[in-house]
């Protein structure tokens, strides 16, 4: 075993004639470490990044984080491992279960579906950011008020769906609903507490 | 002697209210740290290389090119060459490095050479005349028994029931003991008969347990009115909990280490994981502060669990975070037996049950599967079962919330369904008739059979069978019971008031969703007239007392116990402290609404604060116990009964069920929480939902492999698919005084099989086997109108 | 996943470069919806990643006398709440609000739709696209097929054609355009999806050099469409059969159709068989039920999925009940 990882390459401050790579050295088989490279496409240079670990620079919560990944790193794991905001679970980690939903510029996405590195530039907000000082924010209030959690452990990516869905449509409609919190599911069946809790909002007409 | 019991109806401020979850707001502001966001510092990832095979022999392992790779930091061999692979995704290394991309790469640089073996997954009803009948076991099978992680207890039993085939000597034992084996075995192994002519035969799929008889079955079909025969089932269903299973190992030194574990049994850890490691269990320290989700599937150190601790052991004592993947949570880390009889059940025409007879099958993985408990709730006088286990390369079983009950309603209410169908009646007819079968519960089912029928509407919406269709749609009823133990576990906390007014209690116990936390706390305030918020509670760490595993709707009653007694013997002891300051004797004085006061003379009184401060320098800090004979009376009970009633809406055309309603009532002895007890109702209907219409482990035998470990096709119920729920709580006399009892498991058993019922109501005709798919409901239909 | 090196060009001729020649060099990230679970199974590990939601032209929906285009990285949240897709495309605007869930139309696009590959549980359990045992025997035909191929499904290709919305904007006439290295082409969108005959083989006629740029959907003025899905949950989930239907009707009398069935075949399946039931007919119960008779007739169904030839006459007759008694509403 031997000593620490893949160290970022340095990113290249002009484009030299070296680092000119050829859009063919993408079939080479070994892959080496590399940080950002550029290449010439259609006539003019791009940045290729990766497969080692590049700068990364994410907006979460209203702050900027700069950090050094791999481009194969996704944004769910770079929130809870890299920035340790763990509000968003990992649960499928294949798009299917909501848990890990995020806001980014204010829609909701799974966090386990969007690479880090194409996250840069938005806005992200987690479940975290919700909360108004020490205040639950309404839609988590209401949550609390109908028992909307048992474990838990969906609760977050549901309170995130359930405030782009009264934000969308304040006095949602049955089918409303019924499309804006079918991609989040729970274990434990907190499905009642949960539509108690939008109904609930749905009458403060927030 | 203080008293101990719970306080009156007229004396409770908190106990039995709508209180709200006191954890709910960590958990939706994502404040709530679970084992899966802790992040030690330092902390390494830990990857596993699983079996591709549902059955093969490693023949080799070549680890050499991942322990080359930078960052990776620990490689540990799980299974050796030439051992038996039982299924598809079992462990084989385990793998440690600096971030996760790193340990998924040193993964696949593993070369692992295997000879595969031929595999059963198929749980299909065994093919007539192949079981063997089970017989004595050998060391190979007891071993084996462990490595496929059949429960302690069913391993003892078997051993007990069918003898061992040779003698073994302390060496063998010592043996087994590092392969896990409990001195509960060992015993059982040393007091075992022995049965040396069955020794080195080999063992088939099936498994033929011993033919129950009881009472004159054949006399009895003979002289029946009506006989309904026909067959039902539930497959092998997952936990799928939210969390996966998983923990993060670290050594501080090298004697001690400490787990943050995602678990249902904080206390029992250590002891499991002591053996393996070879560290004495004192030494080791769990932790875990949120769970998401557990349903039964979290009682143990797992294998991953042990290999996590290795790795960080290998690794210098850096962290180890080794939680499982979405396709291996749903492989390996639990499933819920299947369950399948042909069952022909017999009555008068009065609706009188007097006949049972099943011959059922289902699998628990490989180590088989038992009976589930059949006729359900109804002692049927005469009974012929005959069951098989099947034993396959499908993975491992584990409990599942309310073990083996839901499999037995289903089958057991579904024949009764059938029966009552034949016999022209109202199935709620059938089950008040033979209401004098059903045991202790049967008052508490006759009430609860007319509330639901009231809240479901029954007498007003029941058709007949197949006679409530418009067009494309039909419409059904059906309802099952059931019942479960629930008896409060062995819990012990320390409660301590201190000088400053500030109470805290220690208990190792976890709030696996259910309300522990609001359980506890809400006992403590009570006890001491102080609201909920005054109560600091410490949970999920072995630092605290010991608290038995939630399992079993077992912890209300044992949390609530063991705070309560704590929670009056501090309150005496500070009533000691303060009487001479009131002027009064201690057992005059009374703790309510935030002060201590003369019962006879509420003016004379003390805020909670100024009470405390008479404490002096030093807290008072008591043990509380459950149980404990010593301060009488018991707190806790066991025995309950609960109704489910569904409403259903089937599509002829697609074979689509919808649920429309369903209703619960259910009795738990005394309520902490009714809002959370409610919840639990509410859950276990949800639950029942997705496992009566969706859920299903899908086997391909072609490959052995599992071909929906995900959540795109191992389809759980969302929030659309719910319809209006409604529950109902048996609360006050009667019920009260019983004491606590859990209610985790009851409410999940009723749902499938009222489902089931309904549908059967609905179109005529039974769909044998859950989920109720769109292929089974038409093919049922297509059957009916073939025949 | 794999380590791969990325790219997010801002031209298509950049990103057409960014590519590669052969399959397994690179893919095209949109939505990543999809890709990224393929390649965290390891069902598919590119090399490279160009990402293509920098290209500006590559989004927006804009419409013509000659009708609407809709940009291959639009994502299917903005194409459903898009005013003319309500307005004049309420069949495809119905399925897209069904599709998946709001955070996947949020995040998947357009041309990631077409794309997509295969639901098939053992394409993406890494037994393959056309999974065989050792012996070289398909497995599917005799396996856990209940959610494969009714029609077209002679060959060894046994799964269904995933895309939910596809069967909507064939039936409206939809054409794909595509840019590879040699410059544009368009085809008509049914064109675009093949039905693979070796391992080796994709499922769409899309080079690995080429990128979907937009899909044109011809005005349409005086029909009736309508979009029908089957399936088990209210919650996301996968249908079980899907049906879209343009009718163009004359007073009560239909003078053409177009029928395209989904989740059925290893393609989007048009049925000439119920265009040519409905033609000249006008709709009743009746003669929806015979048009749907008429789309299932070569049906041959596996060995565990003869019930969906069911369920896809019923999406059919309702889909064409739905759009005659006016529209996707």
């Amino acid at each position: 075993m031997q000593d620490d990882p893949k160290k970022p390459a340095e990113e290249s401050p002009g484009v030299s004639r070296r680092d000119f790579l050829k859009i063919s050295s993408i079939s080479a088989v070994a892959v080496p470490l590399l940080g950002t490279k550029v290449v010439e496409a259609a006539g003019v240079p791009v940045k290729v990044y990766g497969p080692g670990k590049v700068p990364v620079e994410l907006t979460v919560n209203g702050k900027k984080h700069s950090l050094q990944l791999e481009p194969r790193v996704t944004l769910l794991d770079a929130l809870r491992d890299d920035l340790e905001i763990t509000g968003a679970k990992r649960v499928c980690d294949r798009g299917e279960c909501g848990a890990c939903t995020v806001l980014m510029d204010n829609k909701t996405v799974y966090a386990c579906s969007v690479l880090a590195i194409e996250a840069q530039g938005k806005a992200i907000a987690t479940v975290e950011a919700l909360m108004q000082g020490e205040k639950l924010h309404p839609v988590q209030q209401a949550f609390v008020d109908n028992d909307g959690s048992q474990c838990g452990f969906c609760t977050p990516g549901f309170v995130v769906a359930s405030k782009a869905l009264l934000d969308k449509h304040p006095n949602p409609t049955p089918d409303e609903i019924r499309r804006g919190l079918s991609g989040n599911f729970c274990r434990c069946g907190t499905y009642h507490g949960i539509q108690q809790a939008i109904a609930q909002m749905a009458q403060r007409g927030v | 002697m203080p008293d101990y019991s719970w306080p009156t109806a007229e004396n409770r401020s908190l106990i039995g209210k709508r209180i709200s979850r006191v954890d709910s707001p960590v958990k939706v502001s994502g404040q709530a740290k679970y084992s899966y966001d802790y992040h030690g510092s330092d902390m390494l990832f830990g990857k596993i290389l699983r079996s591709p095979y549902a059955k093969a022999k490693i023949i080799s392992i070549d680890t050499s090119a991942a322990e080359k790779m930078p960052g990776v930091k620990a490689v540990e061999i799980i299974q050796k060459p030439g051992a038996t692979i039982h299924w598809e995704g079992d462990e084989v290394v385990g793998v440690a490095a600096v971030d996760e991309p790193t340990a998924e790469d040193a993964i696949r640089l593993i070369t692992v050479k295997y000879q595969k073996l031929s595999h059963l997954v198929s749980d299909a009803e065994p093919p007539a005349g192949t079981g063997e009948a089970q017989g004595p076991l050998s060391m190979d099978d007891i071993d084996d028994l462990l490595d496929n992680q059949v429960p302690n207890q069913q391993i003892v039993s078997q051993i007990q029931q069918y003898g061992i085939t040779s003698k073994a000597d302390e060496s063998t034992l010592k043996e087994l003991k590092t392969d896990g084996a409990t001195d509960a075995i060992l015993d059982a192994i040393r007091n075992a008969a022995v049965h040396s002519e069955a020794a080195g035969r080999e063992h088939a799929n099936y498994q033929r347990a011993a033919v129950v008889t009881q009472g004159d079955p054949d006399k009895a079909f003979s002289e029946a009115d009506a006989i309904s025969e026909s067959a039902y089932g539930t497959p092998v269903i997952t936990h799928c909990c939210l969390e996966s299973h998983g923990s993060t190992a670290e050594w501080p030194d090298k004697d001690h280490l400490f787990v943050h574990i995602s678990t249902q049994n904080v206390s029992g850890i250590p002891a499991q994981m002591a053996q393996p490691l070879e560290v004495p269990a004192a030494n080791i320290r769990i932790h875990q502060d949120h769970v998401g989700g557990g349903f039964g599937s979290k009682f143990a150190a797992d294998r991953w669990d042990i290999t996590a601790a290795r790795l960080s052991q290998k690794a210098g004592g850096r962290p180890v975070r080794l939680m499982l993947e979405r396709d291996s949570e749903l492989k390996v880390a639990g499933a819920r037996p299947s369950a399948y009889a042909r069952v022909k059940v017999g009555a008068k025409k009065d609706g009188m049950l007097v006949a049972w007879q099943s011959q059922s099958w289902g699998t628990g993985g490989p180590g088989g599967g038992g009976m589930p408990p059949m006729p359900y709730i109804f002692a049927i006088p005469n009974q012929r079962k005959e069951h098989t286990a099947i034993r396959n390369n499908i993975g491992p079983a584990r409990a599942w919330r309310a073990p083996t009950h839901p499999q037995a309603a289903v089958i057991t209410m579904g024949a009764l369904d059938d029966l009552a169908a034949k016999l022209n009646m109202d199935p709620l007819d059938l089950w008040r008739k033979n209401i004098e079968i059903t045991g202790p519960r049967r008052d508490v089912y006759r009430e609860e059979l007319g509330i639901a029928a009231e809240l479901m509407g029954w007498k007003d919406k029941w058709r007949p069978r197949g006679q409530n269709v418009s067009g494309n749609i039909a419409r059904g009823l059906g309802l099952s019971i059931h019942t479960w133990g629930g008896r409060g576990h062995e819990s012990h906390c320390d409660f301590s008031i201190h000088p400053d007014g500030s109470v805290d209690i220690k208990m190792g116990s976890q709030d696996i969703g259910t309300g522990t936390r609001t359980t506890i706390v809400i006992v403590a305030a009570e006890t001491l007239g102080l609201p909920v918020e005054a109560i600091n509670l410490y949970i999920g760490d072995t630092m605290y007392p010991p608290s038995g595993a939630s399992g079993g709707s077992t912890t209300p009653g044992g949390v609530s116990s063991s705070t309560r007694r704590a929670a009056v013997d501090s309150r005496e002891a500070l009533f000691a402290k303060v009487a001479p300051a009131l002027n009064a004797k201690p057992e005059e004085l009374e703790a309510v609404s935030g002060t201590v006061r003369v019962k006879s003379d509420p003016n004379r009184s003390l805020s909670w604060k100024q009470a405390c401060a008479k404490i002096g320098a030093v807290p008072i800090t008591v043990r509380g116990n459950n149980p404990d004979k010593t301060k009488p009376p018991d707190l806790t009970n066991s025995g309950v009964g609960g109704v489910g009633m569904a409403d259903v809406e089937v599509d002829t055309e697609t074979g689509i069920v919808k649920v429309k309603k369903m209703v619960a009532v259910q009795d738990c002895g005394l309520i902490i929480d009714l809002k959370l007890a409610e919840s639990s109702c509410y859950g276990a209907m949800i639950m029942g939902i997705s496992y009566a219409l969706f859920e299903e482990k899908v086997m391909d035998q072609a490959s052995g492999r599992m071909l929906n470990p995900n959540m795109q096709f191992y389809r759980l119920a969302g929030l659309n698919d719910i319809p209006e729920l409604v529950v109902h709580m048996m609360t006050g006399k009667g019920y009260d005084e019983r004491g606590v009892i859990g209610l985790g498991e009851p409410p999940v058993i009723s749902p499938g099989a009222a489902i089931s019922n309904a549908v059967a109501n609905a179109i005529g005709v039974r769909v044998s086997f859950l989920p109720l798919t769109p292929d089974r409901v038409l093919g049922a239909l297509g059957q009916k109108a073939g025949a | 996943m794999r380590a791969f090196d990325y790219a997010s060009p801002t031209t298509r001729e950049q990103a057409v470069a960014l590519l590669g020649a052969t399959w397994g060099q690179a893919e095209v990230l949109a939505g990543g919806t999809d890709l990224l679970a393929l390649m965290k199974d390891d069902v598919v590990h590119p090399k490279r990643l160009v990402n293509i939601k920098d290209i500006k032209d590559l989004r927006g929906v804009s419409v013509s006398a000659q009708g609407l285009r809709m940009g291959a990285a639009t994502t299917l949240g903005d194409l459903a709440d898009n005013v003319n897709v309500i307005r004049n495309y309420p069949a495809l605007a119905d399925a897209l609000n069904e599709a998946a869930s709001p955070q996947i139309r949020n995040m998947a696009t357009l041309g990631g739709n077409l794309c997509q590959r295969p639901r098939c549980w053992y394409f993406r359990s890494g037994l393959g696209l056309l999974p065989k045992d050792e012996s070289g025997k398909d497995i599917v035909s005799q396996g856990e097929n209940r959610y494969h191929a009714i029609l077209g499904n002679d060959g060894p290709a046994k799964f269904v054609s995933p895309s939910t919305i596809v069967p909507a904007l064939i039936a409206y006439g939809a054409k794909v355009r595509l840019v590879g290295p040699k410059g544009k082409r368009e085809l008509p969108l049914e064109k675009f999806f093949v039905i693979p005959q070796a391992e080796d083989e994709r499922e769409h006629d899309l080079r690995p050099n080429e990128i979907i740029t937009e899909v044109v959907v011809p005005a349409v003025e005086g029909v009736r469409a309508a979009h029908y899905e089957v399936r088990q949950k209210a919650a996301f989930d996968w249908p079980l059969a899907v049906a879209a239907v343009v009718l163009r009707l004359n007073g009560p009398t239909v003078q053409s159709a177009r029928v395209v069935l989904g989740y059925v075949a290893p393609v989007p399946w048009p049925s000439a068989e119920a265009e040519q039931a409905l033609v000249g007919k006008s709709i009743s119960e009746d003669v929806a039920r015979a048009a749907a008779d008429a789309a299932l007739k070569n049906a041959r169904p596996l060995s565990h999925n003869a019930y969906k030839v069911q369920l896809a006459r019923v999406a059919v007759k309702r889909a064409i009940l739905k759009a005659a008694s006016g529209g996707a509403a």
